[in-house]
């Protein structure tokens, strides 16, 4: 029996729908540095642009923060540039990625979520995105491998809206996504050049008749206002996002939002989380619904901004919410819990946590169902 | 809902075989996903593959842990670890071997001489004859299974071998 969502389906890894998206995009300029599980992300966009798919000038530069920081060069510049990194480049690269985001650098990111070292490990957890959580960066997480390729083709529109121009990430989990194959409908190119639409950012480094500076000096006097407008410009975001996830739903008829809602009607006890793992929690979720239980699930979309107005409402009838971060924080509480606690202060619904999938142990669905029953150890599937 | 999981050392084609299974099942108007798990990648270590096909959408992303088909490229694996860890019920150990070793007694397993089919028809690999016993094994069209193999392969491989070599690898199952 055919499965009808996928007509004109192909199969392709996470990394390889980005890149892609990215080549349908067809940015001026890609700096890189491979690591894995980035590197199917660059290895299949250099083909691509080697097979003429896209006229993209890709930087050979030495590290990330060497990536990084020519890409806010290229962006400064007015060029539309593209960049990709996981994990201890993302690490490396933190320094600039607050810069990129302070110089209000419209700059699109792929980033194959990877744990951190020590010790060594190569697996998906979204401790390498939470370590910039604060840098002013946009990051979106996909689900499956359809939706990373979708994310990757909107985040352009969304990093170069005038009300935001703030970095994009576009956040996939490593491995899980990066490497696996899943079917994936691809939008037609001219589609997605209507759609993303020619890079027009304002003042460009180059414009010699409107000549501006650029990586200014701000102290006592105007560096609290500067960082009040990326605030600004992340509330922005939060419209921009919906505005432009709106628009691409009604091209590829395609659902997206910011916060996903999957069986809340009348749900007790509701999952929520980001990534990958929302899929194996649905099958959960619909397996329990069977049997009587009123569990739902509510998965974070867009990180940064966090929407947690539109989070508070969503569980507002909730009795327990469950929150389930793929990443810890030694001697404090992880970011999705601690920022469900403030989106939820004064609320009546309970609020229960716990990590999991650290280092790429993935969570099974009987584990799901452990947590829903509050049977589970704060740490999911901790050996004893 | 067919799970399938791949044994073999880094460098056999587990990951390739694992996807052109997939891509078979996608012909046939399934709903699949492939998706190899590595340790730190080095040739010759052992890994595992995974392939999911189902008449639903596949939303899961955990690792394959009750297959209904185990496939085993290396039959040195079967020593190092309990292949048929999980097997559903009705499930089945394809062991690329011309007999079955002792320690796969009493679990459903049949042995498949992938390896000599391959060099009688002119391959080095025997992935390709496995895979043929998988999509045998999984109920995927013979059709489609050859028309994956030669999309992916057939600029490496002669196409009539290898179309040849997966149907004897089907026939295994028949």
């Amino acid at each position: 029996m055919a499965v009808k969502t996928q007509e004109g389906a192909q199969l392709l890894t996470g990394g390889e729908a980005v890149a892609y998206a990215m080549a349908q995009i067809d940015p001026d300029v890609f700096p890189v540095y491979p690591i894995t599980p980035q590197t199917p992300i660059i290895q299949t966009f250099a083909k691509l642009a080697a097979n003429g798919k896209a006229t993209t000038e890709i930087v050979n530069v030495e590290s990330e923060h060497s990536a990084m920081s020519a890409a806010i060069g290229s962006a400064m510049a007015g060029a539309r540039t593209m960049t990709a990194t996981s994990s201890q480049g993302l690490a490396l690269m933190a320094e600039v990625v607050y810069i990129a985001a302070g110089m209000r650098a419209p700059i699109v990111m792929a980033v194959g979520n990877r744990a951190l070292s020590a010790p060594l490990n190569i697996h998906c957890d979204h401790s390498d995105s939470m370590m910039i959580r604060d840098s002013g960066v946009i990051q979106i997480f996909a689900e499956s491998v359809q939706e990373a390729y979708d994310h990757a083709v909107m985040a352009a529109r969304i990093s170069e809206h005038p009300d935001v121009m703030l970095p994009v990430l576009v956040c996939q989990d490593g491995f899980t996504l990066t490497h696996s194959e899943e079917p994936l409908v691809l939008t037609p190119d001219e589609d997605v050049k209507d759609f993303v639409g020619e890079y027009k950012v304002p003042l460009p480094l180059l414009d010699t008749e409107q000549v501006t500076t650029k990586g200014i000096f701000a102290l006592q006097d105007y560096y609290t206002e500067l960082r009040y407008q990326m605030n600004a410009a992340m509330e922005a975001a939060e419209t921009v996002i919906a505005d432009v996830f709106a628009e691409y739903s009604q091209l590829v008829d395609r659902p997206f939002s910011m916060l996903e809602e999957y069986e809340l009607e009348g749900a007790e006890k509701v999952i929520f989380l980001m990534g990958s793992t929302a899929g194996t929690i649905k099958d959960v979720v619909d397996d329990l619904r069977t049997e009587g239980e009123k569990v739902g699930l509510l998965r974070l979309v867009s990180y940064r901004p966090f929407p947690a107005e539109a989070i508070r409402r969503a569980l507002e009838p909730v009795k327990e919410v469950i929150v389930l971060d793929r990443s810890d924080a030694p001697g404090s509480v992880p970011s999705l819990h601690a920022e469900m606690a403030a989106a939820l202060y004064g609320s009546s619904t309970k609020l229960r946590a716990h990590v999991f999938g650290l280092g790429g142990r993935e969570l099974v669905p009987a584990e799901g169902r452990a947590i829903f029953a509050g049977e589970a150890p704060t740490h999911i599937g901790l050996r004893s | 809902m067919k799970e399938v999981r791949w044994h073999a050392r880094a460098g056999q084609g587990a990951k390739t075989v694992s996807q052109l299974l997939a891509e078979a099942g996608l012909l046939a108007g399934s709903s699949v996903q492939a998706f190899p798990e590595y340790g730190p990648e080095r040739r010759g270590a052992p890994m595992r593959a995974y392939t999911r096909i189902s008449d639903k959408a596949i939303r899961r992303h955990d690792p394959v842990a009750a297959p209904d088909i185990v496939i085993v490229l290396e039959p040195t694996l079967v020593n190092e670890m309990n292949v048929a860890e999980g097997l559903s019920d009705d499930g089945v150990v394809l062991v690329d071997t011309n007999e079955l070793p002792e320690s796969l007694k009493g679990v459903n397993a049949r042995a498949i001489p992938a390896l000599k089919i391959a060099h009688d028809h002119g391959l080095k690999f025997s992935n390709v004859v496995m895979l043929g016993a998988a999509a045998a094994a999984g109920g995927i069209p013979l059709v489609n299974i050859q028309d994956a193999a030669v999309k992916k392969l057939g600029k490496r491989l002669d196409a009539d071998s290898l179309r040849a070599a997966i149907a004897e690898g089907y026939a295994c199952l028949a």
